[in-house]
């Protein structure tokens, strides 16, 4: 269950962030997981509310976006969507694909709290 | 016991060494400063009954653009810088559990050492086993045990590095538990990821695991001698593992009786005069 050993990072590190920012608590985290980053965005969040548990992240709200998976022919140059590493040119028929979107895997940004009231 | 981070003596990998029973290392992440809280800490102003309107125009929103494997990329690095500055060729052997990637170190690392020093790194999540297995060749090894985990990470193999006898200009061979699907997202620090699959599995193994294949350099079938006994399609298979990844360099083997483990020996010798 590799979304266990993920979630812990994610959690050490948006904490780290935190911390270093003053904040009491974080109420929201932004990830960008590709659709071919061999991530399930749905056992992750499972994962990260245990992970959590007792930390400053523990009331946070994960908001993940996916983007599609995008792949560009060696061949000829056309860019197409893709559903898995593996793909054909849809113009050339050419096999030499390469990926240039949906394998991103990014905290993008956290939203924290502060003192005061 | 921190249930917070799971940086416990009891919950993360120990370093282990055949034949010495007292030896024993726990991988913590010391060189780092602890940085996590305890629950009650952070929630004090919870408890304290007096009420909040809930941080009501305080919240912030702070931007990151932080690969979530950072802290695991950064290490990894490191080691890579390690074994580069001493010449030391690092292979992460990687396969579904029981496709022979201890068998096959037992099988080239006695031809091998006669002409390039080897260690090796053994990953499982229970026993010394196959570090055991290591040992009766004489090479350098150590085990982790990655206890509940199902991947090494850069930490691990950080830290059984430095307890690791190693030379310079010399093979360094990590064998990762066995498992397709997350070890592929870890680098340590390797040169080359070697998959490996047997003819048990199904040819269509590269499909269903396609991050693997995508990762790796080079991918072995073992198991050949099996081939008359089961429905297994090579070249099927070989297409499959070609369409995820068209640079991956291909052997086919049997372990079990040496066929085509020539092709591999020349394969790594070159690699090791010219890396
Ligand atoms: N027939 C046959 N059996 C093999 C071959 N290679 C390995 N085996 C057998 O496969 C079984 C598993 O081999 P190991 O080398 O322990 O596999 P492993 O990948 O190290 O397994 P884990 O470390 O548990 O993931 C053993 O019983 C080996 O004897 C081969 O080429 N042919
Ligand atoms: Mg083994
Ligand atoms: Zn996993
Ligand atoms: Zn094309
Ligand atoms: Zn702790
Ligand atoms: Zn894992």
């Amino acid at each position: 269950m590799h979304e266990m050993s993920i979630a812990m990072s994610i959690v050490e590190a948006v904490v780290a962030n935190a911390q270093k920012e003053g904040a009491v608590r974080i109420s929201g985290i932004d990830l960008l997981i590709g659709k071919l980053a061999g991530i399930e965005p749905e056992s992750l969040k499972f994962c990260f509310s245990s992970a959590s548990k007792g930390t400053l992240a523990e009331d946070a709200v994960l908001a993940i976006d996916e983007p599609e998976g995008i792949g560009e022919c060696g061949e000829c140059g056309m860019r197409f969507p893709v559903t898995f590493y593996y793909a054909e040119c849809p113009e050339c028929r050419s096999l030499r694909i390469k990926i240039v979107s949906g394998e991103e895997f990014l905290i993008q940004s956290i939203t924290i709290e502060e003192e005061g009231e | 016991m921190c249930d917070t981070c799971g940086c416990s003596a009891d919950g993360g990998a120990v370093l282990r060494k055949p034949g010495e029973s007292d030896y024993h290392v726990h991988v913590t992440p010391d060189t780092e400063e602890h940085t996590h809280h305890h629950a009650g800490e952070e929630h004090h102003d919870h408890d304290h009954g007096h009420q909040h309107h809930h941080h009501e125009g305080t919240s912030r929103k702070i931007m990151l653009e932080q690969d979530v494997l950072q802290k695991n990329n950064l290490l990894a690095e490191r080691n890579r810088g390690y074994f580069e500055a001493r010449n030391i060729l690092a292979l992460n052997f990687l396969s579904s559990p029981g496709s022979g990637k201890t068998s096959l170190l037992e099988k080239f690392i006695p031809l091998l050492q006669q002409r390039f020093p080897v260690a090796v790194i053994e990953g499982d999540q229970q026993t010394t086993n196959d570090a055991d297995r290591i040992h009766a060749l004489g090479v350098p090894v150590i085990q982790i045990n990655t206890g509940s985990g199902c991947h090494l990470d850069a930490l691990m193999v950080n830290r059984a590095v430095k307890e690791l006898d190693m030379q310079d200009n010399s093979l360094l061979c990590i064998e990762n538990v066995g498992n397709l699907v997350c070890p592929a997202l870890f680098d340590l620090g390797e040169a080359l990821k070697v998959v490996i699959i047997s003819v048990t599995e199904g040819d269509d193994k590269p499909l269903k695991y396609p991050t693997m294949f995508h990762e790796a350099d080079l991918c072995m079938l073992n198991k050949i001698d099996l081939l008359p006994y089961v429905e297994f399609d090579v070249a099927k298979c070989r297409k499959n593992a070609m369409r995820v990844n068209h640079h991956l360099e291909w052997f086919e083997v049997s372990v079990k009786t040496g066929e085509g483990l020539d092709a591999w020996q020349e394969w790594l010798e070159k690699r090791l005069l010219h890396h």
